[in-house]
């Protein structure tokens, strides 16, 4: 006896990409946590994922992930904290990661620093209030030989001063602006609506 | 594969690559990449297409080469005239390099026609000639993301020869006359590590390798990941294979994406080939890999909190015995090394014990690699034999201090270290002499400090680091290091009395001796050996409120000067 077998597969796939949260980002966390087979040892692994999909940690993904595990919030709470690498606020539009390792550090990488909290209102490790600046700090980022180092929206710039840092990230913003210059009502919604995190 | 599949491959390697007159090798590391070296290589490879060299020329692109203040650095290796290396290579010069070295003959370096002469690095340049690669000795020559390139220079030659004609006993045997010792920092003989693991009883055992570098200024694993991650995978299957573990991990911090991609991909070449996973080159030997990605805690470079990290909890130290070596990850036996460590393994296997102990002093056997940064001429990645000086390291191939400025101290180990000032330029660099000076070895950071640099605010910095980077879990460390930094702030604030001297160096004895883990018990070394060498720095701040170096403000008064006012 045949049996039509293709209609119920591709139903199926529908299924699996609507996830239940309604959001498919979801699904990237879930493949994660299936890769190492629900191992509660995974913990960081899955953190790793879920920061990267989302961005930052909120509250809503950590409950998640401690449910996903069988693990107390509290535990999971407890590692998501304790690294660096994991941030529980959102982050802005831009961000600028000044290395703070000793070779900068000795080539006076905290005067960039001090620069662009003076000039952008930012404390390191916060967010501009328009929500288009993140600034931090990093340990090292093993480009010891172009100290002082940073990274700005990913690009690594070496030998830095922080006349140059300052020009770089004004460019930086100051495109930002005109591009949002039609539209700059529907931007800024954009980001208040990422700053404001409802804990379910 | 087996042993002669593995030769076969190699010399059909080979071949192929001599059939090029001309291999262009490109940098492609971290630090190159950050200075542009994607145009370049990209430029080089448009070059040969237009000038359909394809046949002739080759472009590989490689690990480090080693200055990487200079990059992006390209190597021109020509069939019978040798190797050609430029320094900052733009996408320009890199089309005339192709265009130059495709012709037939080369006329010597002086009649190079411009920008090439001036971008080109002598061959006897101290950099280089004072260096020895033990572990590196590929880097800069292969591509990382082929397997073929590493078995073509004889990789996993010693994985097939220990698998072969050794039995676990005489591996670990051989790792213990090569005197060589762990590099990650502390010094522990390798070879007496593995034969603990060995005895130990256990039906399961675990091999790590130790790539959570996060000492801020070194970035010698990373490089090593990077450039020749291969040599990594085989070192750690030899230990495998030595202490009867089947399963390995690789901890590579979370802030080096090339290094754990590059590792994910060596992997799963080499288990595609047989090289790693089940029955290793058909023998009875099983051993898989797998990655791990830390997130960003100094305190997970010591064993017990990576172990911590690596089984998905925070990464806070337990207090030993019982060892790692004992009951490790998940109650088993495991085996902890550096990176470095691994990547000596093959080598040693290769060539024999008796080599490598040739190399090296009496008590530290060896290469080791620092990179070297800071206030010095050329900047980079060094790897040099055991027993050099540091006048040499800094003067000859790091090129000096650059704007006629003094040397004034070196620091080594990071923030577990110490600076050494210029009185000890001359101190040969190994385990036993840099302890001597209050100093370690550590995992091979290198800081050159000239004068304008105030060494009060450097072991202020590292105390900050300290601080920031305890993990929380004993007290001595805890709080400790947060008063040690608040009396270092004061003395650079320029608030400071002689007894905050006092109370310093008498809370850096007790953090030092009462601390769980290595962190919070090499924590006060900054401070112990500045205060040591630079006590002068010190009084000059307290007595004179004065920064000789002028980097700190002092702008504020001791509180005992105005509550008598």
């Amino acid at each position: 006896m045949s049996v039509k077998t293709s209609p119920p597969p591709r139903a199926r796939s529908q299924a699996v990409r609507e996830h239940p949260s309604g959001d498919p980002r979801f699904n990237l966390i879930d493949r994660t946590l299936k890769r190492f087979s629900y191992q509660q040892d995974a913990l960081i692994e899955v953190l790793h994922t879920a920061q990267e999909t989302f961005g930052f940690l909120s509250d809503d993904l950590l409950i998640y992930v401690a449910r996903q595990l069988k693990l107390p919030l509290s535990w999971v709470y407890g590692v998501a904290t304790f690294y660096h690498f994991f941030t529980l606020k959102p982050q802005g539009k831009h961000t600028c990661i000044v290395c703070m390792g000793t070779a900068c550090y000795v080539k006076r990488a905290a005067e960039i620093v001090a620069a662009l909290q003076q000039a952008f209102h930012v404390e390191p490790g916060g967010t501009t209030a328009d929500g288009l600046l993140s600034l931090s700090t990093a340990r090292c980022l093993g480009s010891c030989g172009l100290a002082p180092v940073l990274v700005l929206d990913g690009e690594v710039l070496g030998r830095e001063t922080p006349e140059s840092t300052l020009e770089r990230v004004r460019q930086l913003l100051l495109a930002e602006q005109s591009d949002a210059a039609p539209s700059a009502n529907g931007d800024a919604m954009h980001v208040t609506n990422g700053g404001i995190h409802e804990p379910i | 594969m087996n042993r002669s599949d593995l030769e076969a491959l190699a010399q059909r390697e080979l071949q192929r690559q001599q059939a090029f007159r001309c291999r262009i090798l490109c940098c492609a590391s971290t630090p190159c990449l950050s200075s542009g070296a994607t145009a370049v290589y990209d430029a080089i490879n448009a070059a040969i297409k237009e000038g359909e060299l394809d046949a002739e020329v080759q472009a590989v692109s490689t690990g480090c080469m080693g200055p990487c203040s200079r990059g992006p650095m390209v190597t021109v290796q020509v069939k019978d005239e040798g190797e050609f290396i430029y320094e900052h290579v733009s996408p320009e010069v890199g089309r005339q390099l192709v265009a130059y070295h495709a012709r037939s003959a080369a006329p010597p370096a002086e009649e190079l026609p411009e920008p090439l002469r001036t971008r080109l690095l002598p061959s006897d340049m101290p950099f280089f000639a004072k260096q020895r690669k033990v572990v590196l000795s590929n880097s800069g020559l292969i591509d990382p993301e082929r397997l073929e390139d590493y078995v073509a220079r004889g990789g996993y030659a010693a994985l097939a020869h220990a698998l072969r004609e050794m039995t676990p006993e005489e591996v670990c045997r051989e790792i213990i006359n090569s005197g060589l010792r762990g590099r990650g920092g502390a010094g522990y003989p390798t070879g007496l590590k593995w034969d603990m693991v060995r005895k130990a009883r256990g039906d399961k055992k675990y091999v790590i390798a130790n790539g959570d570098e996060g000492d801020p200024g070194a970035y010698m694993d990373r490089t090593l990941m990077e450039s020749d991650p291969h040599r990594v995978l085989e070192g750690m299957a030899i230990a495998g294979y030595a202490v009867g573990a089947d399963q390995g991990y690789i901890y590579v911090r979370g802030e080096y994406p090339i290094a754990a991609k590059r590792l994910e991909r060596a992997i799963r070449t080499a288990e595609r080939r047989g090289l790693l996973g089940s029955r290793i080159l058909d023998s009875n030997f099983n051993f898989r890999i797998d990655v791990r990605i830390g997130a960003g805690a100094f305190v997970c470079g010591e064993e017990t909190a990576l172990m911590a990290s690596i089984m998905g909890r925070r990464g806070q130290p337990t207090p030993r015995p019982p060892y790692p070596a004992q009951s490790g990850l998940w109650g088993k036996p495991t085996l902890i090394n550096n990176v470095e460590t691994f990547g000596n393994i093959a080598p040693i296997i290769q060539n024999g014990a008796e080599w490598f102990a040739s190399i090296g002093t009496a008590k530290s056997k060896g290469t080791k690699i620092f990179a070297l940064a800071g206030k010095v001429a050329t900047t980079g990645l060094i790897e040099v034999p055991m027993g050099i000086t540091l006048r040499e390291i800094v003067y000859d191939i790091g090129g000096g201090i650059p704007n006629g400025l003094a040397f004034k101290a070196a620091q080594t180990g990071g923030p577990s270290g110490g600076c050494i000032p210029a009185q000890y330029l001359d101190t040969p660099v190994d385990y036993e002499s840099l302890k001597a000076l209050g100093s370690i070895m550590g995992s091979g950071g290198l800081i050159i400090m000239d004068e304008h640099s105030c060494m009060v605010d450097v072991a202020k910095f590292f105390m900050e680091f300290c601080m920031d980077e305890s993990c929380g879990k004993c007290v001595p460390c805890r709080v400790g290091t947060v008063q040690m930094h608040r009396l270092l702030e004061r003395i650079t604030d320029g608030s400071a009395t002689l007894q905050d001297l006092e109370t310093l160096k008498e809370l850096c004895v007790m953090v030092k001796e009462t601390s769980l883990c290595g962190l919070g018990q090499s924590a006060p070394n900054p401070v112990l050996s500045t205060i040591q060498y630079f006590l002068d720095e010190y009084e000059a701040h307290i007595r004179e409120r004065r920064c000789p170096a002028g980097v700190c403000t002092l702008e504020k008064t001791p509180v005992t000067e105005w509550v008598h006012a």
